[in-house]
């Protein structure tokens, strides 16, 4: 073998060895890098700070499992769930329903906690952006389920009655904090994350459990 | 009289049901159908040429400290082979030993070559100085591969590392509502509003979507590259602002493109 042969060789067993030296890491410390990634690659804009990066256990568990394309544990699930159905508080005033006609307002509107949003400027609930709702607004969103006639096809004519309490209870807790229900559900927390006020709350319950709400004629 | 009148009020109410009906299928199309057809239209005349014309410019002129142009410049596939480079990014460069993008890699370039300086750059604001020029280099390369299908190299171990950690990112739920890239672009078929949602973890999404940017948005009239996108996604997930070439965002890149492995580049495509 002469010299150039041998140099040509040593090149390849060196790219060759470069490219195997290294094994891929293990799952666990690939985590780890897609952390310290995202801790380096962003800065604090507006009101959207670094904090906003830290995931609480259920974003952690819940991230985890969709990465892997599986569903969190039984177990799991169970714990989010509990936890954050113990978040949820009912009405100080024990009233539950509100102004519909303000609640559309807030279902319309997608603002808020963006780097762009002033934080003093009331948020919106995004509720079009994912839901069909009331039959005139026809550019609704489609990743949840639609909306329409939301009360009325639960059979509710009287929304203080007691037939109608465990509905009015559920779809308070639903957007209180979605993830008491489904641990993995993708919708906003928007009582538990302070997004929306309880006076805004009560507007978009009234929107969907209101028999003269538009979206129960 | 009585039945006149009730004949009369019959017909003004048949008027306005079929006033309403229509209006209604008017801004049915007007809100669906017409957003395709106004997008065809535009296609004939897509404004992105006239930036792939300054980014083509910019690419042969000799500029910078240094005075020389970016056409030694190397996006993966030898210096100054623009055709084809696009559609294989992100990639490893060992120069830098770091996986870039295409628009981190034309700053590298504009450094080295040009004697420019990077920091500055990368801070400065989208559409802005050498920002702008930037957007216009990347139109016209991406513009290059035009018709190209997406074949990310995934050779390296750190282009391997980066589509993992990529991934990761892409499904990391976290701020005030909890969303992450995957809340909106894991599922087939879905819409925000009514605009349509690629699904960015496999095909025909991952490579329409990825594969798309730069684009000219037609709502605000800018060109916008794919860092510019991704920046404005993680702005409506009420997300921190992510730097400009951050590892993060190239790791989403790799990830979506990788995804898109197959599909046909169509940038500088055209957006509502």
């Amino acid at each position: 073998m002469n010299r150039k042969h041998t140099l040509a060789l040593t090149a390849i067993a060196a790219v060759f060895l470069t490219a195997c030296a290294a094994p891929m890491p293990t799952s666990a410390d690939l985590d780890k890098l897609a952390k310290d990634m995202a801790s380096r690659s962003f800065r604090a804009q507006g009101q959207a700070k670094l904090d906003r990066l830290e995931q609480d256990e259920d974003n952690r568990l819940c991230s985890d499992a969709d990465s892997k394309g599986v569903s969190v544990t039984e177990a799991d699930a169970k714990a989010i769930e509990a936890r954050n159905l113990a978040s949820i508080k009912a009405p100080a005033d024990g009233k539950y329903l509100g102004d519909f006609k303000a609640g559309e307002k807030v279902a319309q509107s997608g603002a808020g906690k963006t780097w762009t949003d002033k934080e003093d400027a009331p948020n919106g609930g995004n509720c079009y952006n994912c839901h069909q709702i009331s039959q005139t607004e026809l550019s609704y969103g489609t990743i949840g389920p639609s909306l329409y006639n939301y009360g009325k096809m639960r059979g509710v004519t009287d929304p203080t009655s007691a037939t109608a309490k465990p509905i009015v209870e559920y779809t308070w807790g639903k957007i209180q904090n979605s993830r008491a229900y489904n641990a993995c559900s993708s919708m906003p927390r928007f009582g538990h994350k302070a997004i929306l006020t309880e006076t805004q709350i009560k507007d978009v319950m009234a929107l969907l459990l209101d028999p003269a709400s538009p979206i129960n004629k | 009289m009585n039945q006149s009148v009730g004949h009369n009020t019959k017909k003004i109410a048949l008027a306005l049901s079929l006033f309403v009906l229509s209006s209604v299928a008017l801004a049915q199309k007007s809100s669906t159908d017409s957003i395709a057809e106004y997008r065809a239209m535009l296609q004939d005349g897509n404004p992105a040429d006239l930036f792939e014309a300054k980014g083509e410019d910019l690419w042969k002129k000799a500029r910078g400290p240094k005075n020389v142009s970016l056409e030694k410049c190397d996006l993966g596939k030898g210096a100054g082979v623009v055709k084809g480079a696009w559609v294989e990014l992100p990639r490893f460069f060992s120069d830098t030993n770091r996986v870039q993008d295409l628009e981190s890699r034309l700053v590298t370039c504009m450094q080295d070559l040009q004697g420019l300086n990077a920091e500055e750059i990368n801070k400065t604001p989208f559409g802005k100085g050498e920002q702008a020029n930037l957007t216009a280099l990347a139109t016209w390369i991406s513009a290059e591969s035009k018709g190209m299908k997406f074949n990310l190299p995934q050779g390296h171990i750190e282009e391997r590392k980066m589509y993992e950690a990529g991934k990761r990112l892409f499904f990391m739920r976290s701020g005030p509502h909890d969303f992450a890239c995957a809340t909106c672009h894991s599922q087939d078929d879905k819409r925000i509003r009514l605009q349509d949602l690629p699904n960015l973890t496999k095909n025909p999404g991952a490579g329409n979507g990825f594969g798309a940017w730069p684009a000219y948005r037609v709502s605000n009239g800018q060109m916008w590259s794919a860092q510019l996108r991704l920046n404005d996604c993680y702005r409506q997930q009420r997300f921190p602002y992510p730097l400009f070439g951050s590892d993060a965002t190239i790791a989403l890149g790799v990830f979506m493109g990788v995804n898109g492995k197959g599909g046909e580049a169509t940038a500088p495509a055209i957006k509502r």
